[in-house]
């Protein structure tokens, strides 16, 4: 292995992720299992917020993953945009859907604990409203991969409005904070903090988490692959007319 | 590149549509909202500031699709690109035309507005220099909005979707000058990230605005 750059050739990239799929599918299955049933089954009560607890091993993970698929797809756009490998133009196209559903999920979860703890399915807190912040970010992002015939314009723009975006993401968390006070609890998960979640519920937690780490890495390659897939096809049909 | 910014603020005033109609969306838009909250002037009071901001940034939005869309049909944009006028020129000037003839008349407009809303008198001061601050930023990143969608057919709504989570942190400070302005609190702050906000998107969306346009002309 020469260096990184190796896997811009899609060919290469094709047979790395067949041999690295099954095995990415397999430890996200295994982390999945083992840290949701541990966490559901074998860890107690919280003392103060009952059961409902529980469904910290799905929002937290989802909502990590969430942000980190947005940091991903950045990383991707400008290598696409500084080095044009188009591997990394579609895997930063394939990551976006998966990335939303992951929003949608902290989401969805987060209105379900919010429901008896806090008693409202959903506040004006700045974590929140950072978060559907998010995901109307992904859909502008999507709609425009949708919206552009050419391929590599598409990459472009796209890549230039992730880019944008990603700064005034990071604006608008910090404008939010300013906006309003919140009911979101802070951060419990830091290494470095003193007052932290309790281990009883820090490692099924952990195990959890690096589930959804690996389910999002596996969804990305499979996802990468069918658009790799999908422009040898288009490029094999452009072929068939010509000829 | 000055005489490219009379060619837009002429065409913009002779060509109908481009001061009038954004100032007549602002005004139906703060008259619309009374029908729909009730004209209780306890309630307007509280809300205006937030009106008005949402007024002229929909009213900023509305025109945007205009900035590139006509010059890209007729190949003026292509003839444009090939001038010595470098294209991130050619977006700060499209940016300004648009402030000019959209951004401006509604700082102008908005304390009438602000009359009719019942806003408290503090508000006014506070409610003028945000907008004069804020709607620049609203310009330059619409341009950019514009720049990226000039190539798709029927994009207007797309831009909505691209262009709206981008105003939202000018959008955020702005109304919060004009709030805490009526409530008498201190104002300056969100003043001031206005304009921070403002001056940050007019150095680094020309750019990005340019590398939109270069893709879209290739």
């Amino acid at each position: 292995m020469n260096s990184i750059w190796e896997y811009a050739n899609p060919r290469k990239f094709m047979a790395t992720s067949a041999f690295l799929l099954p095995w990415t599918a397999g430890l996200a299955a295994l982390c999945l299992v083992t840290g949701l049933v541990w966490g559901f089954f074998f860890t107690p009560d919280d003392f103060r917020q009952g059961s409902t607890v529980k469904i910290i091993y799905i929002h937290v993970p989802s909502a990590i993953m969430a942000v980190n698929a947005w940091l991903m797809m950045l990383v991707a756009s400008l290598i696409w945009v500084i080095r044009r490998h188009h591997v990394s133009a579609l895997a930063a196209k394939a990551a976006a859907p998966v990335g939303m559903v992951f929003t949608v999920i902290a989401l969805a979860t987060g209105a379900l604990w919010g429901q008896p703890m806090w008693g409202t399915w959903w506040e004006w807190d700045p974590r929140l409203t950072s978060f559907l912040i998010l995901f109307l970010f992904y859909l502008g992002y999507m709609a425009l991969w949708e919206a552009i015939e050419n391929p590599d314009s598409a990459a472009d723009l796209t890549s230039v409005l992730c880019l944008v975006g990603s700064v005034f993401a990071v604006i608008s968390r910090y404008a939010l904070l300013f906006w309003n006070q919140g009911l979101h609890q802070g951060a419990t998960l830091s290494l470095d903090k003193e007052q932290n979640i309790s281990n009883v519920f820090w490692y099924p937690l952990v195990i959890a988490l690096c589930g959804f780490g690996f389910l999002f890495l596996a969804l990305v390659l499979y996802r990468t692959q069918t658009e790799i897939r999908a422009r040898r096809l288009k490029a094999l049909i452009a072929q068939e007319r010509m000829g | 590149m000055i005489a490219l910014l009379k060619r837009d603020l002429m065409l913009a005033l002779r060509a109908g549509g481009g001061f009038g109609l954004s100032l007549a969306f602002f005004l139906i838009f703060a008259t619309l909202v009374p029908f729909g909250v009730g004209p209780q002037t306890g309630v307007l009071a509280t809300i205006a500031p937030g009106i008005l901001w949402l007024g002229a940034l929909l009213a900023c939005l509305l025109s945007l699709d205009r900035i590139f869309q006509l010059d890209w049909e007729d190949g003026t944009l292509d003839l444009i690109a090939t001038s010595p006028v470098p294209l991130e020129g050619l977006a700060a000037i499209k940016a300004l035309a648009h402030w000019l003839t959209t951004g401006l008349p509604l700082v102008v407009a908005a304390p009438v507005l602000g009359v009719l809303l019942n806003l408290p008198g503090a508000a006014y001061p506070w409610l003028v220099a945000s907008l004069l601050l804020g709607t620049p930023a609203l310009s330059a990143i619409g341009t950019f909005g514009a720049a990226l969608t000039v190539g798709i057919k029927r994009g207007g709504l797309l831009l909505s979707l691209l262009v709206l989570p981008l105003y939202m942190p000018t959008l955020i400070f702005g109304a919060l000058c004009v709030v805490r302005g009526a409530a008498g609190q201190e104002a300056l702050t969100p003043l001031l990230l206005v304009a921070g906000i403002t001056l940050g998107s007019l150095a680094i969306l020309p750019f990005a605005a340019a590398a939109a346009l270069r893709v879209n002309l290739r």
